[in-house]
């Protein structure tokens, strides 16, 4: 019996894989960033499907908002045009395909022989499991540490991206 | 009894003489290094002397041989083999000439070889030969004599190619170590042979064991181990002892210094085999086969050296085939069970062997160095004393009495005469050889110092020695004469007390028995020494008055030319060898194969990355798709519990 | 329910499109933004295998992967601008000093 949840699921799968595809099969870069942002939303999408709403935001608000955002800008900026189409790599044309295909196989192999094992998505708790509030709880607490890290990283980013944008006078 | 105690001084104290002399001689003054070298053979020989004295008494209280195990140098599950050192009656005698002899060859190569280069060298090595050979005759076991046996090798390829600059010198020591290891391997297999069978090399308990009565003689014909062994550690005194078909590299020896020749070649190296085989006596007597061989072999190599000696006009060299000749006879002597007669000929051998080849040094030192018979001539009064003292050797090797040789040479052809199988046959090819050595000795003789002058007196200036040579020639010469007077009684119904000396070795069996025997060995002397006239008239008539040197044609070629063996070996021998060495060992297995496999590790390394080179190619992408293909391999590694059952056919 | 594989089978998809764009791009930008593709799969991953799990450690993983996912995008593009302004290109394969 196929239930709505399912519908939704295939429904929001469905979207992210042709922004995937569309991705790879535009030429333009500024459309192939607008195929991301496709992805992204409709990912987040699924996170609400799966009762994780503080990430779906996050995703919307920092992946959406802020990254792809600065990736319009730098297109924008250095005027980036359609691709030329050049090819000196042979590697990549003869090998890309099978590899790619091969990567994905395995994954999926990998996936596929352990499905049985996979334990159920639990029906109960989800408001309690997902709330933000236990998110946080568990952010400071246990994982206190890798937070104060990546506030760290976040802070040399910055430092980075300002000294690589400066001009040389 | 101290000395016996310690029976390692006696070697030891060569040894410390060369290496002193071999590290330090060469700043030293000719005075230093002489006395060095001639104190350490010295009083080596005085404590021989005294081992000798405490030995005898020791005998007398208590009837066996003395056995002293020093260290354990081999220890391997259950073989041992020790530095044992050993006193018996047949190590008495052989201790006695090798230091006694070996000391007055000492002394007169200080007066020969004064005005050579390397002068310490020389002395150094010859220190160092005593020092081996005096292992050898004292071991106690068959691995420490073969320790002695190959040093003596060593010490004889060292001082044959004492001139090293000159190449046939540098030759014949090589051919006469190469040689001899042909005879090693045989010597060898015989050791092998017999520690698989006595599971031990040591003498009293390999000859304990060889001696029990359930061990049965093996009958004539028979390769039963006992026969195969003995065959194979004769193969070794066939190379050492220079006998057919090994005796080729003796006469190309003679490169090296007189002395060295006198002492190595014919008074004590060349014996070790002699030595080797009556010690191993025991097994021999149970092999008579081997023992037949080694009489045949002896026999055959006695005239076949005495005919080559006939047309050589080298004077070393006739001493050289001599030396061959005689060996043979001592071979001949063991072949037929008269061990005590082959030691005894040996004793006497080395005596006037000795001194022949030093009077003849003595010659070629008066003569400037010249060696060709052909170039001298008249010299007999010009350097009398040698004249006499090689005359005493002369008729001592000739066989006549009452010189040594006789009585030695008598008892050998006596004990051939009494044998089986074929005895007569072996005591004619003897005589025939004692004829013949009648006949090129006194050839030598004649041709040396008698008839007219056939050098030119402006050119040479012969002058007589110094005391330092001429010296041990007269005490040499002296031993000559009263060497073998230790059997004199048993000629006229005493007893012979050298073989009586030895009998605790050998056993009583030596003793001649009987009314007929004895006087059948009266004929046969007295049919000796006719042999030894006849080759003596032959010569005087040929060579005492004027002769010249005429053409060399038919039998004299061949004989001339040594049979023309050295031609053959190296035909079908050397070459063969040399073409395996260069064609196959060489192109193919050293340059092909070995650099080939080194030089193909280079190259294969070379080869993988110049292929591996091509994923730095700058190319972005192509780095890309590398990092996928890492990526795949850690997945697949991790995956890989998952994957792999369905890969051979799980369930899905 | 939608089953936790379906959702892992999903991330596989997006991963290895992921890959192939990584592959055969040849716009900087466009292999950049391949990379961010592939990490919101993994995201994707996470979240279903919290989940699965009943327990919210994913979601704090998924948050970090975010968080280095916008500091590496920042500082990443500040190079794509670099070198774009020194070789005049956005081709990747013009950036090749490095070939042997």
């Amino acid at each position: 019996m196929i239930s709505g949840v399912l519908v939704i699921f295939f429904v929001l799968a469905a979207l992210a894989v042709f922004g995937a595809v569309s991705l790879i099969l535009q030429s333009h870069p500024i459309h192939s960033a607008l195929s991301l942002i496709l992805v992204m939303v409709s990912l987040a999408g699924l996170y609400l499907l799966m009762g994780a709403e503080f990430i779906a935001a996050v995703q919307i608000i920092v992946y959406g908002g802020a990254v792809m955002v600065l990736f319009i800008f730098v297109i924008m900026l250095l005027n980036a045009g359609v691709e030329e189409r050049t090819n000196f790599s042979k590697m990549a044309t003869f090998g890309g395909v099978p590899l790619a295909l091969a990567l994905g196989g395995i994954i999926a192999a990998a996936i596929a022989r352990s499905s049985g094992q996979l334990p159920a998505p639990t029906a109960a708790a989800q408001g309690a499991l997902t709330s933000t509030r236990e998110l946080s709880k568990l952010l400071f607490s246990e994982f206190v540490y890798p937070f104060e890290l990546t506030s760290f990283l976040i802070l040399v980013a910055i430092l980075g991206a300002i000294v690589l944008a400066q001009r040389e006078n | 009894m101290p000395i016996l105690e310690n029976l390692w001084i006696i070697p030891l104290l060569p040894l410390l003489g060369s290496a002193i002399n071999g590290l330090f001689g060469a700043k030293w003054s000719k005075t230093i290094v002489n006395s060095v070298a001639l104190g350490s053979t010295g009083v080596s020989f005085l404590c021989a002397v005294e081992a000798v004295r405490e030995f005898l008494g020791y005998y007398e209280a208590n009837h066996k041989a003395w056995v002293k195990p020093f260290f354990d140098w081999i220890v391997a599950g259950n073989f041992r083999a020790g530095f044992d050192l050993q006193l018996d009656h047949l190590t008495v005698v052989m201790l006695l000439v090798v230091t006694g002899v070996g000391f007055l060859i000492h002394i007169y190569s200080t007066g020969y070889m004064a005005h050579e280069e390397g002068y310490y060298r020389f002395f150094s090595y010859l220190n160092l030969f005593m020092f081996f050979m005096l292992i050898l005759v004292l071991a106690a076991n068959y691995v420490l004599l073969f320790v002695g046996w190959e040093g003596v090798g060593l010490c004889s390829y060292l001082l044959i190619g004492f001139y090293f600059l000159k190449k046939s010198a540098a030759d014949a020591g090589k051919k006469a170590f190469i040689v001899n290891r042909i005879g090693d391997f045989g010597f060898m297999l015989g050791m092998f042979l017999l520690f698989r069978t006595f599971h031990s090399l040591d003498f009293s308990t390999v000859f304990a064991a060889a001696a029990k009565p359930e061990v049965a003689v093996e009958p004539m014909g028979q390769f039963g181990v006992l026969t195969i062994a003995c065959l194979l550690l004769f193969v070794g005194a066939i190379g050492k002892s220079a006998q057919l078909p090994l005796y080729v590299w003796l006469p190309d020896a003679m490169e090296g210094p007189t002395p060295v020749s006198a002492l190595i070649h014919a008074a004590t190296m060349v014996t070790a085999g002699v030595y080797m085989v009556a010690r191993s006596h025991v097994l021999f007597t149970h092999a008579p086969t081997a023992m037949y061989v080694v009489a045949i072999v002896g026999c055959a190599t006695a005239f076949f050296a005495a005919t080559i000696g006939l047309v050589q006009s080298d004077i070393k060299k006739v001493l050289a085939y001599s030396t061959v000749s005689q060996l043979g006879y001592m071979f001949l002597a063991c072949g037929v069970g008269a061990f005590g007669a082959g030691i005894f000929h040996l004793m006497t051998h080395a005596f006037f062997k000795a001194l022949l080849f030093l009077s003849a040094g003595s010659v070629i030192h008066a003569m400037g160095g010249e060696q060709d018979m052909w170039n001298m001539g008249g010299l007999s009064k010009k350097i009398r004393t040698t004249f006499l003292c090689m005359l005493f050797g002369t008729i001592a090797i000739a066989g006549f009495p009452p010189f040594a040789a006789f009585f030695s040479k008598d008892s050998i052809l006596f004990a051939a005469y009494n044998s089986e199988n074929g005895g007569k046959v072996l005591y004619g090819v003897g005589l025939l050889a004692a004829v013949l050595t009648s006949f090129y000795m006194f050839r030598l003789i004649w041709l040396t110092f008698a008839g007219e002058k056939r050098y030119d007196e402006h050119k040479v200036h012969v002058h007589e020695s110094p005391l330092s040579m001429t010296g041990p020639l007269m005490i040499l010469a002296f031993l000559s004469l009263t060497g073998g007077w230790f059997a004199l009684p048993a000629l006229f119904g005493g007893k012979d007390y050298f073989a009586e000396f030895l009998s605790p070795v050998f056993g009583a069996g030596e003793a001649a028995g009987g009314e007929a025997a004895q006087s059948l060995e009266h004929m046969l002397s007295i049919v000796a020494v006719l042999a030894a006239t006849a080759g003596l008239v032959v010569a005087w008539r040929m060579y005492s008055k004027t002769v010249t040197r005429g053409t060399s044609e038919g039998v004299h070629k061949l004989l001339y030319n040594k049979y023309y063996v050295d031609e053959l070996y190296a035909a079908v021998v050397v070459r063969p060898l040399m073409w395996l060495s260069t064609n196959v060992l060489w192109k193919v297995v050293d340059a092909g194969m070995i650099d080939g496999a080194v030089n193909g590790v280079a190259d294969g390394a070379a080869a993988v990355g110049d292929t591996v080179r091509h994923t730095q190619s700058g190319n972005t992408r192509s780095y890309a798709v590398w990092v996928v293909v890492g990526a795949m391999v850690l997945l697949g590694i991790v995956f890989w519990p998952i994957l792999h059952p369905a890969l051979f056919g799980g369930v899905r | 329910m939608v089953p936790t594989s379906y959702y892992l089978v999903l991330s596989a998809i997006l991963f290895g499109l992921g890959v192939l764009a990584f592959v055969f791009k040849r716009n900087i930008i466009t292999i950049f933004m391949a990379i961010e593709l592939m990490l919101n799969a993994v995201n994707l991953a996470f979240v279903a295998f919290s989940q699965a799990l009943g327990k919210p450690d994913g979601e704090v993983f998924v948050l970090f992967v975010i968080v280095v996912a916008a500091a590496e995008a920042a500082v990443g593009l500040g190079i794509i601008i670099l070198t774009a302004r020194n070789r005049r290109s956005l081709n990747v394969e013009h950036v090749d000093l490095l070939k042997l």
